[in-house]
């Protein structure tokens, strides 16, 4: 009696999810969304318990609480800086679940007739997807953690062994859809996505891990579908869908940002070291950066009347972001206007920026993106460059040969006077001088960022 | 599957495909973190595969796969809607804006 109700169940989890997403259209919104969304999966878990299918519960709720313990602590504890790992690594989860939720509905479908050509497609796309992004995600945590090399990893004819290998994988999945039977080249399938999640991923540079874990998203959400597919469940499909299109929405808008095509960032990794055109004339010596002291840039900021910063990757790694508020509030009480400028692809996920800020208590309406406040650098007294880098380079503008021209970043070199934190004049890994620091408006103050921008606090409370 | 019921699922992914592109598009980049925490949560929908896969009458190798989906999923879920809170729950607006 009660089984006739339980698509019903599936049917408002559908749409509390989509009223999730809705909610997120606006930060006032976004919290009871979240909670519908939270709500509408506890029905839709409720509702397959009460499934005639289930008859044991002796692996289900083991496997309940397991999970909700290590989800529950992982999202507690977790520092706001580690969120891009926190995320790749509930893709790999993601991608982990959908492949043996595959393989099991497989082992339990072969032989029977139930298996049908297009059960066997989809059960074979959602178990390769779902593989791929389970190591490719373990490969992007690997490489935001500092596991494996940050850099680019490149070899002799990657690209040609990368494309083969899916290529392969096609054909296999055509050869298992014609003939179910051959269990053999199925689970083959499953291996050669793992091993394209890894070779895939390694290649690929740390400044390009906003469209990878964005691309990871949607093969999660893909694989997802595909299972919904398998199983004929439309929740499922729809759920899947809603994060397919949502990853695939932001890995475009992040390869917009950096002006690059999806092809282009999935097979030509960044400073591949043979590339020696990319430097600018004069950066090769650390003489002609203009070095500043504490002090002087101290100065600088006391007399700005109007202040941007422009925060990026560093500010991450130093977690400097409350440091940064402290100064940005001792300034604005001395009558300095303070803006927040964040670039789509500064950090290592989308939005990253936009949430360390927030966790320091940023109020959202400093916050603005590249076009609404790229106009008001020229008129701007003072820039702070927190950890950034490419996102301010004018190379993007004005140097054709920059392995980054043509990516849109902001008019920092515009403004009366530029301040950079940076760690040391180092070009970061993927090797592009920086032309703003040779700039004469241009002041670099060397260090840990948090330790300067407190330096900078203390001596303007003074 | 018969045909219909293929058609049937394709009607269902291409409109929510379509549904997402509409809705994600109006979601500001000031969120898109949340926006990818969120969605985490939602594909952990999984969960009602795994939860089959865990709990029926399967023979134990099914089961004990269905219990690490489980267990991946649910990590999906709680975390995916736990972390969107804490996040969401910084963003705010300049406090001399509130009454």
């Amino acid at each position: 009696m009660i089984q006739s109700y339980i698509p019903l169940a599936y049917l408002i989890a559908s749409v509390c999810f989509i009223l999730t997403l809705q909610g997120l259209s606006s930060p006032k919104h976004a919290r009871a969304g979240n909670l519908l969304g939270s709500i509408g999966m506890l029905i839709a878990v409720v509702g397959t318990l009460m499934l005639a299918k289930i008859v044991s519960f002796q692996w289900i709720i083991p496997g309940l609480i397991l999970g909700s313990l290590i989800g529950a602590a992982m999202s507690i504890w977790i520092p706001m800086t580690k969120m891009p790992e926190r995320i790749a690594l509930s893709h790999s989860f993601g991608g982990l679940a959908a492949a043996l939720v595959g393989v099991v509905e497989y082992i339990q479908l072969s032989g029977t007739p139930e298996l049908t050509h297009f059960k066997m497609a989809a059960l074979s796309i959602e178990v390769f997807l779902g593989c791929l992004t389970f190591t490719g995600s373990l490969m992007a945590f690997g490489k935001l953690q500092g596991l494996i090399t940050g850099a680019p990893v490149t070899w002799k004819g990657q690209n040609a062994i990368n494309i083969s290998m899916f290529f392969g994988a096609l054909l296999l999945l055509v050869f298992v859809v014609l003939d179910p039977s051959r269990s053999a080249l199925f689970y083959l399938t499953g291996v050669i996505g793992l091993t394209v999640g890894v070779l895939a991923v390694l290649p690929i540079g740390g400044a390009d891990m906003p469209v990878v874990i964005s691309l990871l998203n949607s093969y999660a959400g893909l694989a997802s579908a595909s299972t919904g597919f398998a199983l004929g469940n439309p929740v499922l499909i729809i759920a899947g869908a809603l994060d397919g299109t949502s990853g695939f929405l932001l890995s475009m808008k992040m390869s917009q940002a950096m002006n690059r095509s999806f092809a282009n960032v999935l097979f030509g990794a960044f400073g591949t070291g043979d590339s020696s055109g990319a430097a600018a004339p004069g950066a090769a010596a650390g003489a002609s950066y203009n070095l500043a002291t504490a002090e002087d840039a101290e100065g600088v900021l006391d007399a700005a009347q109007s202040l941007i910063v422009v925060p990026g990757y560093g500010m991450a790694v130093s977690q400097a972001q409350h440091a940064t508020r402290e100064l940005a509030q001792v300034l604005e009480h001395k009558g300095t206007t303070v803006k927040y400028a964040v670039h789509p692809v500064a950090g290592r996920m989308p939005g990253h920026m936009n949430v360390l800020l927030a966790e320091a208590n940023v109020p959202y309406d400093q916050i603005f993106d590249l076009d609404d406040i790229n106009d008001e650098f020229a008129r701007t007294d003072a820039v702070l460059v927190v950890g950034a880098n490419d996102v301010v380079n004018p190379a993007a503008k004005d140097n054709p040969g920059s392995p980054i021209y043509g990516m849109p970043v902001f008019n920092v070199d515009q403004a009366r006077a530029v301040i950079v934190l940076k760690r040391s004049v180092n070009p970061g890994f993927a090797g592009i001088e920086n032309e703003l620091f040779i700039r004469p408006n241009t002041m670099m103050v060397l260090g840990d960022a948090k330790k300067t921008l407190r330096e900078f606090t203390t001596a303007l409370k003074e | 599957m018969s045909n219909d019921a293929l058609l049937f699922a394709l009607y269902v992914f291409v409109l929510a495909g379509f549904l997402g592109y509409q809705v994600i598009s109006k979601v500001p980049p000031l969120l898109h973190t949340p926006l990818m925490s969120g969605t985490n949560a939602i594909s952990g929908i999984s969960l009602v595969g795994s939860l089959v896969a865990a709990g029926a009458k399967y023979g134990t190798l099914s089961n004990v796969l269905g219990f690490v989906a489980v267990t991946a999923a649910t990590i999906n879920t709680v975390g995916g809607f736990l972390i969107t809170d804490r996040m969401l729950r910084m963003f705010r607006k300049r406090p001399t804006d509130k009454p």
